[in-house]
């Protein structure tokens, strides 16, 4: 089954070839109270000229893997393992000095507000050059030419005389726009976008994930979209990663993962969207909240919230597997599905249970 | 950027004229000059005389209204002691005085700006903890304590400098270490706070994802952000020098404007005093418009909307 994103993609040979691929993720926060485990195992994949969704609500990690990625975490947060491997690089085997010729040429990131994103002292012309100063060594002139162009082609009206504007000058869609700008300045074989439509207001929302889509498909970018908007998803995505408490509790092609899902926190998530809902009615919703950071209880992170909780869910994590070979025997196979690496984004989920979840 | 000068110009006027008022009727309350200028043995007549010469004979409101008459015709009176012109005075012991605090805050911000963001690229770590320590040390000592120390120890002790006077570099050293201490510490911490603040806003994150190294995050994007308190802060102390400078131009002889003033109240030279302090006054105000206009250029929010946008 392919979704309508993907049958739009032109197809060049590079289309498809995984850019980005991520194995066992795992960041620590130090805080007062000890160090936390706030991303834990995380992997997935994202190719060139698709989407793929980071899915979860505040709090999952999702943004904290995206930092990661893009080597700009706090500095209260430490890489504990993992490997991220962007065009065959591991970056995690780089110098930080090393990293600073990725970021930029390489990989790019949104952030979800645009005005703290933008340093206020400079112009978006200064800003929007400066990754060809710093990468391509020109000389001031001949970057602000450069962002000229950016600005036309991520659609800011008037550029020439734009270009030595502040950032406090612009409306929300437009700094969001040079944010994009910004990241897409040297074309990046990854574009990370956090949340990037979080602060917009809808009619806004949808220019921007238009201009997103038209940039992947003009770049042939891997797009790592982290949201926690399921409309975006089905509307962007082509692949989608299902966070919960700093772990993937699901992923596979959007279209699959939304038309069946195999975690109960993804069937909880769906079936709280609102739609066709009588007035009056109750809108359904997800029992609980998400575990203290703290506290992440031993077996399944979701234990707390979900409906078919069983007693082997208390005691033993479940395993990110292929949903569809699940039984017993392959209860510890995770390796199995690592390294095979599926032509294709392959469906796993970590549920004991995730076969018989239809059933309930 | 002229109509938003000529405001501030206007605008700075009345402060003055109370800045005057004050220190014209302080003044005049430290006693009468006949008794200082003339002899012990010297009768009421010349007493009354000598009163009357000089206009101290009239009401307070009298002598101030010929006072301002004479501002306005840029004629500031004559010193008792000396009878030169009181303006010519203050403008002559002014340069000698904006030498030493200029100096010094150039000084100052400079040291303090480098402290201040090694101690800010790793909260409570060991440089920010030893930079905590000097400049919470260096703001809190006493300027006069350390300038009688400093000559005891460099100038007496160690004879490597000298104990007062303007001759040579050596002569610059202790007075500019015994300004220079409060501001720096205080800087300091200014600048390591809003350098903190600056390090860990989203825009530094970006401009790392760009490929920014820590030198361009630093003196590029952090920096200029972490500025404007520095630049208030720096204002403020700068006018505070003057008062460092009245106690240090004192103790080191330095023929500056803060000696001036203190010897004018000790002899109760009435015009040299208001025309030193009216002096100061106008600088004071010269350099809070001109860090305003520091803020417009660090920060084009700041700009008067006169500017272009």
């Amino acid at each position: 089954m392919k979704t309508a994103a993907q049958t739009v993609l032109p197809g060049q040979s590079r289309a498809h070839e995984v850019v980005l691929s991520v194995r066992g993720l795992a960041v620590d926060i130090r805080t007062h109270r000890g160090t936390v485990r706030a991303v834990n195992g995380v992997g997935f994949e994202a190719r060139a000229g698709e989407t793929l969704a980071l899915l979860g609500e505040s709090g999952c990690g999702k943004s904290m893997t995206a930092k990661a990625l893009a080597g700009i975490m706090d500095p209260v947060c430490d890489l504990a393992g993992g490997e991220v491997v962007l065009n065959g690089t591991d970056l995690g085997a780089l110098t930080p000095k090393e990293r600073l010729k990725f970021a930029g040429p390489e990989l790019g990131i949104v952030f979800q507000d645009a005005l703290t994103a933008l340093n206020p002292v400079y112009t978006v012309g200064t800003q929007l050059g400066e990754a060809f100063r710093i990468h391509r060594g020109l000389s001031a002139k001949e970057a602000k030419v450069q962002a000229i162009e950016l600005m036309k082609r991520v659609g800011i009206p008037e550029p020439e005389s734009r270009v030595n504007s502040y950032p406090h000058q612009f409306s929300g869609g437009m700094r969001q726009r040079i944010l994009i700008a910004m990241a897409v300045a040297l074309d990046p074989r990854l574009l990370i976008a956090d949340e990037p439509t979080t602060a917009l207001d809808v009619t806004v929302q949808a220019q921007i994930m238009q201009l997103l889509r038209k940039l992947r498909e003009e770049g042939q970018m891997a797009v790592v979209l982290i949201t926690h908007d399921l409309a975006v998803v089905a509307e962007e995505a082509d692949s989608v990663a299902v966070m919960y408490a700093g772990n993937v509790v699901e992923s596979g092609p959007v279209s699959e993962v939304f038309s069946d899902p195999r975690h109960p926190y993804t069937k909880g998530l769906l079936e709280s969207v609102p739609v066709h809902v009588a007035r009056g009615a109750h809108l359904k919703s997800i029992a609980g909240s998400p575990p203290e950071i703290h506290d992440i209880p031993a077996g399944c992170v979701y234990q707390s919230r979900c409906p078919l909780v069983q007693d082997i869910c208390l005691s033993v994590r479940p395993q990110l597997l292929p949903v569809n070979e699940r039984s017993a025997d392959v209860q510890d196979d995770a390796d199995n599905y690592a390294g095979a690496r599926p032509s294709r984004p392959g469906r796993v989920a970590a549920c004991h249970f995730s076969k018989e979840i239809n059933n309930v | 950027m002229l109509i938003y000068l000529r405001k501030r110009i206007v605008s700075s006027a009345l402060p003055l004229v109370v800045v005057i008022v004050g220190v014209f009727a302080l003044a005049r309350m430290t006693g009468n000059p006949a008794a200082l200028y003339l002899p012990l043995n010297a009768t009421q007549q010349m007493r009354d005389d000598f009163t009357a010469r000089n206009g101290l004979d009239q009401p307070l409101l009298v002598q101030m209204a010929d006072y301002f008459g004479g501002v306005l015709r840029l004629d500031f009176g004559q010193s008792l002691r000396t009878g030169e012109d009181a303006a010519a005075m203050a403008l002559r012991a002014f340069p000698a005085t904006l030498q030493l605090a200029a100096t010094t805050m150039v000084l100052a911000v400079l040291l303090a700006l480098a402290v201040g963001c090694w101690a800010a690229l790793k909260p409570n770590g060991v440089a920010d903890r030893i930079s905590s320590f000097v400049s919470m040390a260096a703001a809190s000592i006493p300027d006069f304590w350390l300038a009688i120390v400093g000559i005891w120890v460099f100038a007496i002790t160690l004879g490597w400098l000298p104990t007062s006077g303007v001759s040579g570099a050596g002569a610059w050293v202790l007075p500019i270490a015994t300004l220079l201490l409060r501001p720096f510490g205080v800087l300091v911490q200014i600048v390591r706070g809003s350098m903190v603040s600056a390090l860990s806003e989203p825009y530094i994150k970006l401009a790392r994802s760009r490929g920014a190294g820590e030198l361009r995050v630093v003196t590029h994007h952090a920096l200029r952000n972490a500025a404007a308190p520095a630049l208030t802060v720096a204002g403020d102390l700068t006018v505070g020098l003057v008062n460092g400078a009245v106690v240090v131009e004192t103790i080191f002889g330095w023929p500056g404007i803060g000696k001036l003033m203190i010897d004018s109240i000790l002899q109760r030279d009435f015009a040299v005093l208001q025309a030193a302090v009216l002096l100061t006054a106008v600088a004071i105000f010269a350099l809070n418009i001109l860090i305003d206009m520091g803020y417009a250029l660090l920060d084009a929010r700041v700009r008067p909307v006169t500017a272009r946008a």
